[in-house]
């Protein structure tokens, strides 16, 4: 039988795995796709939690956090895009203009 | 009836505001400029002509009109209060007097100078403030009056801004009198206290001051009785204010103010502020004998030595400078044998001779200096070396400076002799006089009348040494500055007649001391209960009296021996004394002293905490606060690394922490 227990560790194994690459890729693109993952896991959470608490409440989050990350992923890749015409890179140690 | 005595001081100020706040934008016209500062003043005349009158009419002799309350705190009352008594009233035509005319001298002698506005506007709160000194009821409304006048000293001193000399001039007046005004109010607290604290009465007021006066006598401080240390605080004051040992030199450097200013402040009025102070407080000053002495001696020593010192000075206005401190010296003389009302008949008629030595002086250099500007030469205009032979260029200004002369060394039926005789025959026989002092003021006149005619020589007669390229641009001044002269030089002739001594009164024919009639409602009652009166006879009075006019006499003759029948005289003297004149040129080296004394460990005090405690260490806290930070924001600036991982990393981190604190509690 496959308990919320089970949905529950998956979703952490995924949400440490998604904050590991954040941490230590450089790829841009990688990075912004382990932060998909992390936010994927954290809607396996609430859709598991929902289920397991009989509520609705946990799902409607989700379809918000969709639309969140639907419109991240456009602006996301946008600026991807236009930085690296600029610095024919999407590596994020070359992102330091700002830096004194 | 009494008042709007304080319409008196208004004026002025009203034209002192006037002038300051507009005449720069608005009136600019000299000429109006002119006549608001003379008119303020003249105004102020007339109201004082009318109380003067009135209150010769009165048998009420004393005064007040409380124009508002000023400080009220606990057991101090002050009001803004003016009194009108025979010395105030007196004070008055002579302030305001010679104040018009000196304003309207002014306007000539100013002509075209920048500034005229700011000139007249000094002038007027010059005299407003001495005419709160002089009428002020308490010893604050005094103070206020006091402390105006070394203000105005100052500014007026330092009006040509321009010049670095004067600058400093206008700074040792200023602190000069500020050691003196220290002890004016030392004395007033002592007196404040005393009379409060053990007697009850708390008050400022002069007429309440003299009612009390005597509940003081049995007590005591500092080992001595508490009049006397009062006392001598307020003397220290009035040294500051009227240029007496050891606090004299600024008045000579005060000449680098334009001569009107000299004439008015440094000569007529503001000086003698100090004299007028020990009259009002005369019933103080009687109680102790041992401030009497003091205020007797240190006079005489200052005429003598000042007197020493203007022998040798060649600029005209430092030789006058040097005849006030001397004169001065004899009012206090005066005022320290108990002839308070020769003191302040001195203080009157010296006023006028003075005022019009100075202004003749003035028009002497207003011309030298219009000669040698329009012949293009630098010579000193004020050095009575480039003068000489005047007397034919610059006759009415020759007339009043050589009557003015004759005032001030005291000839016969002249103003001066008749007050400097009193002061002499007080020093003389009076119970607190002696020989010492007397013996001392006889040789400071001989000295008087020698320098003051070697000045006039040297100026109006002989060769004229002026360069000839000058020499024949030098013209009579115009009228404005000429009638002031004829009317002070009319004053100085006749002012003394109102105080014609006893003797010679009753000689000509019952002619009585109209003065000290006049004025013996504010001193006879200290004379009376101290005892304090000149005893002796007739004939040692006109013995004494014949005496000094010979003393004078023989001045007169050294003097023109020396500077008319043998010109080569004084050169030859000055070669073989030749230390003794350096030295006395040099003014003894009195300032070089102080300066050794005081002035440059005070500077060293100051630089000391300049460079070792402003620089080193309030300079090193504030700068050291500022590295810290600098060091330590270098030090935690690393921790920024730009790298946009590490912050994450450290969310992250925190976010553990967070949740682990969570879990656990």
């Amino acid at each position: 039988m496959i308990s919320v227990y089970h949905y529950m560790s998956v979703a952490a194994i995924l949400f440490a795995m998604g904050t590991y690459g954040v941490l230590t890729r450089r790829n841009a693109i990688v990075i912004f796709m382990c932060i998909e993952l992390m936010l994927n896991s954290v809607n396996l959470t609430f859709i598991a939690l929902s289920r397991h608490l009989q509520s609705m409440d946990g799902q409607i989050f989700v379809f918000f956090v969709m639309t969140v990350a639907a419109a991240e992923a456009a602006v996301g890749l946008a600026l991807m895009i236009t930085f690296y015409r600029n610095r024919e890179s999407i590596d994020v140690d070359d992102m330091n203009l700002l830096k004194l | 009836m009494y008042d709007k005595l304080w319409l008196i001081p208004f004026f002025p100020l009203l034209g002192c505001i006037i002038n300051g706040l507009l005449g720069k934008r608005f009136i600019k016209n000299e000429k109006v400029i002119g006549a608001i500062g003379t008119g303020a003043v003249f105004l102020s005349f007339l109201v004082s002509c009318k109380y003067f009158i009135q209150l010769l009419g009165d048998t009420v002799k004393s005064h007040e009109n409380i124009v508002a309350s000023w400080i009220s705190v606990g057991n101090l009352q002050v009001d803004w209060g003016f009194l009108l008594d025979p010395l105030s009233a007196l004070m008055l035509m002579v302030v305001c007097g010679v104040g018009s005319l000196i304003h309207l001298y002014s306007i000539g002698y100013m002509h075209g100078e920048e500034g005229f506005y700011r000139y007249f506007s000094y002038l007027n709160l010059f005299v407003f403030s001495m005419l709160m000194l002089v009428l002020g009821n308490n010893a604050l409304v005094m103070f206020v009056g006091w402390e105006g006048v070394g203000l105005c000293s100052y500014l007026l001193i330092g009006y040509y801004i321009e010049k670095q000399s004067a600058g400093d001039a206008a700074k040792k007046a200023f602190v000069m009198n500020r050691v003196g005004d220290f002890g004016f109010l030392l004395g007033l607290f002592i007196i404040f206290w005393t009379l409060g604290s053990k007697h009850g009465v708390w008050t400022i007021n002069f007429v309440e001051i003299s009612e009390n006066a005597h509940l003081m006598s049995g007590d005591m401080m500092l080992g001595a009785g508490v009049t006397t240390v009062a006392t001598l605080c307020f003397f220290l004051g009035a040294t500051g204010k009227s240029a007496q040992l050891p606090l004299y030199t600024w008045l000579p450097d005060a000449m680098e103010g334009p001569t009107p200013v000299s004439a008015l402040i440094h000569a007529a009025t503001m000086v003698t502020a100090g004299v007028y102070m020990i009259g009002r407080m005369n019933v103080l000053f009687a109680m102790s004998p041992t401030t009497m002495f003091v205020v007797a001696m240190v006079g005489a020593l200052t005429a003598i030595f000042a007197a020493t010192i203007g022998f040798a000075q060649n600029d005209i206005k430092r030789v006058l400078a040097y005849s006030t401190v001397s004169q001065l010296g004899f009012m206090f003389i005066a005022m320290g044998v108990g002839a308070f009302t020769a003191g302040i008949f001195h203080l009157m008629t010296h006023a006028f001779f003075k005022a019009c030595l100075f202004l003749g002086s003035g028009s002497v250099i207003h011309a030298m200096h219009h000669a040698l500007h329009h012949a293009h030469l630098d010579d000193d205009a004020q050095d009575m070396r480039n003068m000489g032979g005047l007397r034919k260029k610059m006759p009415v200004t020759w007339a009043t400076f050589g009557i003015s002369c004759l005032a001030i060394s005291g000839l016969p039926f002249f103003s001066g002799f008749f007050s400097k005789d009193e002061i002499l025959w007080w020093a003389f026989a009076s119970t607190r006089g002696s020989m010492l002092v007397w013996g001392i003021a006889v040789i400071a006149a001989f000295m008087t009348a020698f320098y003051m005619f070697r000045c006039l020589y040297m100026t109006f007669y002989g060769e004229q040494r002026t360069n000839p390229k000058a020499k024949d641009h030098i013209h009579e001044s115009p009228w404005l500055i000429t009638l002031p002269l004829v009317v002070l030089a009319f004053l100085a002739t006749v002012g003394g007649l109102i105080g014609i001594p006893h003797v010679l009164g009753n000689l000509l024919g019952h002619i009585p001391n109209k003065l000290e009639h006049f004025l013996a409602p504010v001193f006879e009652h200290s004379q009376n209960l101290h005892q304090i009166e000149a005893h002796g006879s007739a004939a040692t009075e006109f013995g004494l009296m014949g005496f000094s006019v010979v003393v004078a006499l023989a001045g007169i003759a050294l003097a023109t021996i020396m500077y008319i029948r043998n010109p080569e005289l004084p050169g030859r003297f000055t070669a073989k004394f030749s230390q003794l004149h350096r030295a006395v040129f040099n003014k003894w080296y009195v300032d070089e002293a102080y300066d050794a004394l005081f002035v440059n460990s005070t500077k060293n005090l100051g630089i000391f905490c300049w460079k070792g405690f402003d620089v080193k260490v309030v300079d090193g806290i504030v700068n050291g606060v500022a590295k810290l930070v600098g060091a330590l924001a270098a030090t935690l600036r690393h921790t920024q690394t730009g790298l946009f991982q590490n912050y994450a990393l450290t969310m992250v981190l925190g976010t553990v922490v967070m949740v682990a604190i969570f879990i656990l509690n």
